[in-house]
């Protein structure tokens, strides 16, 4: 099983509660695996103990920095060059999806639009790191993670664009509903893990949520039932620094988002959410690691938002425009496409190509929600149960006579 | 063969013999495990069927309730025990904003099919927090399916049909019955059922419900004339004991009991309403902006030329639930029912 704690340290951990392969906590739920490699773990004769093995990292992952450098890191090898140059086109078209949403606000084709903009390497590698049977659980933040991982882009906006409050069927790519209320839709991915776990299949579910929603209740019970049941699931946070307006440190005095994670009785990381590599390196890591049965991971990226929360917002009113100004040389594409040129991996032909398909993704959005859609007033009933109860049936019918009189 | 079985071994019975009929069909909440539940409606369903399908959970009722969605999202057919309708009040987030939503937010591609168990009501001398009536919140919501057996045949009955039934169901149990008995055929109503080892963890695709379903169906629990005494739950067995009283006084009074507060069986109740001219309708929550608020409106929005005296209501003060030695002075009596009937106007007729 890769990325156990490993056959080192054997003798001196099993006095810290390592049975073999096999760590037992105090709720007696087995630990198999870690998010760390025995290499970084502490070395072959110390003890490690299970505050060791859950704490995340000193600092943020970071595998490419700002300038496009690689940056050596011992427990996460870098993704190969075709991974990062898959993760690097979604990336370009994420970042359009982005701009064009905005866009189709502004000319009044989107309700409103929560841009992922800054944060378009969190989306994409939420989506990358698992495989077409695996479920993703979004937010309303989410539109670009939920893309990528295959949800027709027309589709996925049909929520925002005021036709259905959701467009897409959530079992076609496995990606639930985008939801709303914070937080409740990690107990939702982890009951589909659980369901899973119990049917024998090897289903892994990422789970995603904000700095803010981790104030909720249903983020701990989340966690904590995920752990409790042991059940294949990856928390990610997406750190963004604001709760709409609310900063950060008025969410929580933890030393960080990932080290709640200690609490329950689960690994913790945390990983730069601007650098698609190392997210990559890390979400696949929490990924493998549940596949294996190895159980749930809580991950914090720490990135920005680099927009107002929604085009209603004002971010003027709450953050400064310096503040603002000193992430943007942080930005994800930037960074990726500096090492992938560096690598000769990114040539301008590919980069043509990429930018071509960005542009197609770019008018799919604007067709598809520029034409105008019919939406039917019997769709008010149809869905609200399996059968129409005798209530809804004289509803609609009432609703029916009211509308061929008016058309009369 | 008939033998003597209580309500909650009735409840117990049919959560067994669903389980043993389909391996979708798995039991959480707290306490339900080893114990049995705080009420021992899962009681051996652990040692019986494993672990893996009837198991403690943390204490955390918006927990089990968010991951009873993602397992019916996931091909599984959960029923969850909230152990005391005022402990079900963490979990209304999930149940308003995504049991109730969910299929109609995603045109029906999501199936809800589990079931949420909820002991309900006063009358057993409970204290704060352990007797709320709390009906009205969920029949508001739409989306909910919201059922209360009154009888040990319906408890069994009709908690299978919520287990079978596509859509999610509030299966509302009044404590104060739990032990009550009642004889039953049990061979006979469980061959009703067949024994189908149905396997649906495949998919979400549920079954259709029975065509003789009590969802969505209120039963006449006694015939009679002279008026119509509408009610549910609790109350039914309070109501039975009126309408014998008021026999004996030379009045024929019809019992309905509603089983299905939703959906709604508008045609029993206004047929018998048309028949009678007279209406009561008897519930324990309290009477303001509740399901017999709702039951009222109904009826003379579609009875009003049958009517002979206004609709009236007997229910719960709209106070909060009082403290054990105050509950008799709070509950639907006898007494104040047939104070009720009294003012139907009868010197008009």
């Amino acid at each position: 099983m890769a990325g156990r704690p490993g056959k080192s340290g054997n003798t001196a951990a099993a006095d810290q509660g390592f049975e073999g392969d096999t760590m037992t906590i105090s709720t007696g739920n087995p630990i198999e695996g870690s998010m760390a490699d025995p290499s970084r773990r502490a070395g072959m004769d110390d003890p490690v103990t299970a505050e060791a093995y859950m704490l995340p990292s000193g600092q943020p992952v970071q595998l490419v920095d700002p300038d496009g450098l690689h940056v050596h890191n011992d427990k996460y090898p870098l993704p190969d060059g075709e991974a990062l140059l898959k993760a690097y086109r979604e990336l370009v078209v994420g970042r359009r999806v982005n701009d064009q949403a905005n866009a189709l606000v502004r000319q009044g084709r989107l309700a409103v639009y929560p841009s992922s903009h800054g944060q378009e390497a969190c989306q994409v590698a939420s989506a990358l790191c698992i495989g077409a049977d695996d479920w993703l659980f979004p937010t309303y933040r989410d539109t670009v993670a939920v893309i990528a991982k295959g949800v027709d882009p027309v589709q996925t906006l049909t929520l925002l664009q005021g036709d259905w409050h959701s467009g897409y069927d959530p079992y076609e790519h496995k990606v639930s509903i985008q939801a709303t209320p914070l937080a409740t839709q990690l107990l939702h991915a982890v009951g589909v893990a659980h369901a899973a776990k119990l049917k024998g299949e090897d289903t892994v579910v990422v789970a995603l949520c904000g700095d803010g929603a981790t104030s909720e209740g249903d983020f701990h019970e989340a966690l904590n039932f995920a752990a409790v049941f042991h059940l294949p699931v990856v928390f990610f946070v997406q750190n963004n620094q604001y709760a709409i307006s609310v900063p950060l440190n008025k969410q929580t005095v933890a030393p960080s988002l990932a080290h709640k994670a200690i609490g329950y009785g689960m690994p913790g990381e945390r990983v730069d959410g601007n650098d698609t590599a190392a997210l990559l390196a890390v979400l696949g890591k929490a990924v493998d690691r549940a596949r294996q049965g190895g159980g749930p991971a809580l991950v914090e990226a720490h990135t920005y938002r680099m927009q107002s929360h929604t085009n209603a917002d004002d971010a003027t009113r709450y953050r400064t425009d310096d503040e603002v100004a000193e992430w943007a040389p942080k930005d994800p594409l930037v960074r990726l496409r500096a090492y992938l040129k560096e690598l000769n991996v990114l040539t301008e032909e590919l980069e043509e190509e990429i930018a071509g398909r960005a542009e197609t993704v770019a008018a799919q959005m604007r067709d598809g929600l520029n034409a105008e859609t019919e939406v039917d007033p019997e769709d008010l009933f149809r869905f609200v149960f399996t059968e129409k109860t005798s209530q809804l049936r004289e509803q609609a019918a009432m609703l029916r006579d009211e509308l061929s009189r008016e058309s009369a | 063969m008939s033998t003597t079985m209580t309500f909650a071994k009735a409840l117990n019975t049919a959560l067994a013999d669903e389980m043993e009929a389909d391996r979708s069909v798995v039991v959480f909440g707290e306490d339900v495990g080893p114990l049995g539940g705080v009420f021992r409606i899962t009681d051996g369903l652990t040692q019986r069927f494993g672990e893996e399908r009837c198991f403690d959970t943390p204490l955390a009722e918006s927990g089990i309730m968010g991951m009873a969605i993602g397992m019916a999202m996931n091909g599984l057919r959960p029923v969850v025990e909230m152990q005391f309708d005022a402990f079900a009040y963490p979990a209304f987030e999930q149940v308003v904003s995504h049991v109730a939503k969910m299929p109609n937010r995603t045109r029906g591609k999501v199936k809800l099919p589990m079931v949420i168990r909820i002991p309900y009501a006063g009358g057993i001398g409970g204290v704060e927090h352990h007797c709320d009536s709390s009906e009205s919140y969920y029949a508001h919501t739409p989306g909910l399916t919201v059922v209360a057996p009154a009888t040990v045949e319906d408890a069994y009955t009709m908690l299978r049909e919520a287990i079978r039934f596509p859509d999610p169901v509030v299966f509302l149990e009044p404590k104060k019955l739990y032990f009550s008995k009642e004889q039953l055929d049990l061979e006979a109503l469980q061959s009703r059922w067949g024994t189908p080892a149905l396997d649906r963890t495949d998919g979400p695709e549920p079954t259709a419900a029975p065509a003789d379903s009590s969802i969505g169906r209120a039963v006449i629990a006694r015939e009679g004339t002279d008026a119509t005494l509408i009610t549910y739950g609790p109350s039914v067995s309070t109501v039975m004991k009126a309408a014998a009283a008021a026999a004996e006084e030379g009045r024929s009074l019809e019992v309905i009991d509603i089983r299905s507060i939703v959906p709604f069986d508008d045609e029993t109740v206004m047929a018998s309403v048309r028949k009678t001219g007279r209406a009561v309708v008897v519930a324990e929550a309290p009477g303001f902006a509740s399901v017999a608020s709702e039951i009222v409106a109904r009826v003379q929005e579609r009875c009003f030329h049958s009517l002979a005296a206004p609709v009236l209501r007997v229910t719960g003060f709209d106070i909060p639930y009082p403290a054990p030695k105050l509950e008799h002075f709070y509950l639907p009596s006898v007494d104040r029912i047939l104070d009720a009937v009294d003012e139907l106007q009868w010197e008009d007729a």
